[in-house]
């Protein structure tokens, strides 16, 4: 059947054209982004803007812009609109690991709570100050901390006779993410003022307002680590999907990878939320939609969800900024809007087979 | 490849499941497992292949301890096709029989050409090429058993542990796949629901019941008339049939008995 073949073919794009798009996309978006909010700037200025700033090429560009429009594109929104893409990036590459470990594709650091427990070790380690010889690392560490420990947690709980047993991790996740919700809440009600910025809003809903070029090292440092490591284990991420047992006698050590997942999982998750709170259902839409785009391959998977989050962080951060100006709407309570329903539907559709 | 076990003892929490089995595998032989369910069949397969760890006694392949190899070793030789075939996420057959080739790469190797080749193979020898492109959990429970013989045939081990391989598959493919794995002449430890087959297939026969080593020997010397009753509780006919020169097996059922006493 050659004209099924070509079907197929047809149907199957490939992971160079994938990205061939998906490239532009993101810068396009990350251009656009920034000229739109309360005050607007031309795209082209944008760029120009962005050029001017980098080496060897600032002396071939006419300065045709005002000094305000200069300290909003890179004063403020470059960078913030930088830590969407990186914050994307991060929480749907978390989901693909968390959904890797737990063989499911309802796990997200938002639903298993993982975002809650490292929100909360956030505010304690803000509170008691305990890592605070770190200086501006110290939150992101005592995030880390929390959201490790609540990944194992969650995953001790739900691993019945060796199995991952769906109805108890979800419910863990949500009994866990209620309990650290209200070690948040008692916290930042109960010392507003030492918590300056992140008041318990943040923690809970999400927000890229306030991003600051010197938030971006340690989650791009994050993002870029932890791609490489499952890049590189790609094969054994899709072993482990087939099972542990399959894993196994593939020749996989199936402990060791279980122990990485949960690492870089509660690495991208705390190092993210420390700079722009819980934002949920990033981790588990773009994954899914990935999935739905070019199958299960961690190769294809990995790449394409970073991207796919980041546009999506970005964009959605945009309809933040505008949809009720000029007040700012928090970014999780839109994704939360639309992501919800998402999970609602994965779940019935879950259930169907 | 030798395949030895000694002395292999292992319970679940407290319930003692297998004990003191005993089995070898000489290089090129076809051995079979069978024993009623709960037997303790898959616990030993499971021993071997290295998800369970035993209490006690040890698995040598070519003399080696096998818990001294590192996974990747093992998995270089030695195939499984065990019983743990759902899928959360779709994948496309030729991928998952591709993941057969994961022992021979190293982490930073990209998929040859050979390996391409391999996959290719192992797909057409299970009848499974038309079917390259399609998702896996699409098929039928018998294509899916094939396209996991078709992984562990690209996996390409001398050693071959099938824990009741051809168990969903129609009796065509049933044929099809024992014949494959034959003509492979791999050493093979697989256990066996159906007597007829594994007296067709195996070379010699191991019998469990309880988690203990019942008999041993060639299919004519364990598939007696008293010993399925001994075993399995059953009545059956034995007789070499005259065409395969193999044993074969008419089960005598009790809604029959007029007949038969």
């Amino acid at each position: 059947m050659p004209a099924n073949r070509l079907l197929i073919k047809h149907n199957e794009p490939s992971m160079k054209g994938i990205l061939l798009v998906l490239l532009p996309a993101s810068l396009f978006s990350i251009i656009l982004a920034i000229g739109i909010g309360p005050v607007s700037v031309a795209p082209a200025t944008v760029a120009k803007i962005i050029l001017s700033k980098l080496p060897f090429l600032s002396e071939h560009i006419a300065h045709h812009w005002t000094p305000l429009e200069e300290n909003i594109v890179w004063g403020l929104r470059l960078p913030r609109v930088l830590l969407g893409m990186i914050v994307g990036a991060s929480l749907a590459v978390t989901g693909v690991a968390m959904q890797a470990l737990v063989r499911n594709h309802l796990a997200d650091p938002f639903i298993l709570g993982v975002s809650s427990g490292a929100s909360a070790t956030a505010t304690l380690g803000m509170i008691f100050g305990v890592f605070s010889f770190l200086g501006t690392y110290a939150l992101s560490l005592s995030a880390f901390l929390g959201a490790a420990a609540t990944i194992i947690i969650v995953y001790w709980i739900s691993r019945v006779k060796g199995r991952i047993n769906i109805t108890q991790l979800l419910l863990s996740g949500v009994a866990l993410a209620m309990v650290m919700d209200a070690v948040t809440n008692m916290i930042t009600l109960s010392a507003p003022n030492a918590l300056g910025l992140h008041n318990a809003a943040f923690w809970m809903s999400g927000s890229l307002a306030g991003a600051k070029w010197g938030y971006l090292t340690l989650p791009l440092a994050a993002i870029v680590l932890c791609m490489i490591v499952l890049m590189v284990h790609y094969r054994a991420l899709n072993a482990l999907v087939l099972g542990e047992e399959t894993a196994e006698t593939l020749g996989f050590h199936v402990r060791r990878m279980q122990k990485i997942l949960v690492l870089v999982s509660s690495l991208l998750a705390g190092v993210t939320i420390a700079v722009s709170g819980s934002i949920g259902f990033i981790g588990l839409m773009v994954p899914h939609i990935t999935r739905l785009l070019i199958g299960s391959d961690h190769k294809r998977v990995l790449p394409i969800s970073a991207f796919l989050g980041g546009i999506l962080v970005v964009w959605t951060d945009v309809a933040a900024r505008l949809l009720i100006a000029p007040e700012e709407l928090p970014l999780g309570i839109l994704t939360a809007l639309f992501g919800g329903p998402f999970f609602i539907w994965l779940l019935k559709k879950n259930t169907r087979m | 490849m030798k395949l030895k076990v000694e002395n292999l003892d292992f319970s679940y929490a407290e319930s003692s499941v297998i004990q003191d089995i005993c089995l070898h595998v000489e290089n090129g032989e076809f051995v079979g497992i069978i024993g009623p369910n709960g037997s303790g069949k898959s616990t030993v397969l499971k021993n071997i292949y290295r998800v369970l760890k035993p209490d006690g006694g040890a698995v040598l392949l070519d003399g080696e301890n096998i818990f001294k190899m590192s996974s990747k070793k093992t998995a270089a030789v030695m195939g499984v096709v065990g019983q743990e075939n759902t899928i959360p996420f779709d994948f496309k057959v030729e991928e998952i029989v591709a993941m057969g080739r994961s022992p021979h790469k190293k982490l930073f190797d990209a998929d040859t050409k050979a390996d391409r080749e391999i996959v290719a193979d192992a797909l057409r020898e299970t009848g499974m090429e038309e079917m390259a492109k399609k998702s896996y959990l699409q098929l039928s429970g018998g294509e899916k058993q094939r396209v996991i013989i078709a992984r562990v045939l690209a996996q390409q081990t001398n050693l071959l542990l099938l824990d009741e391989p051809t168990n969903h598959l129609d009796i065509h493919y049933q044929l099809q796949m024992f014949d494959l794995i034959k003509g492979l002449g791999v050493t093979v430890l697989a256990a066996i629901h159906d007597l007829n087959i594994a007296a067709l297939y195996c070379d010699r026969l191991y019998v469990l019941k309880e988690g203990r080593l019942w008999a041993s020997g060639t299919p004519e010397e364990i598939l007696t008339p008293s010993l399925m009753t001994e075993v399995y509780g059953i009545h059956a006919d034995v007789i070499i049939h005259p065409v395969t020169n193999k044993v074969s097996i008419t089960y005598l059922p009790k809604s029959l008995k007029e007949r038969w006493t």
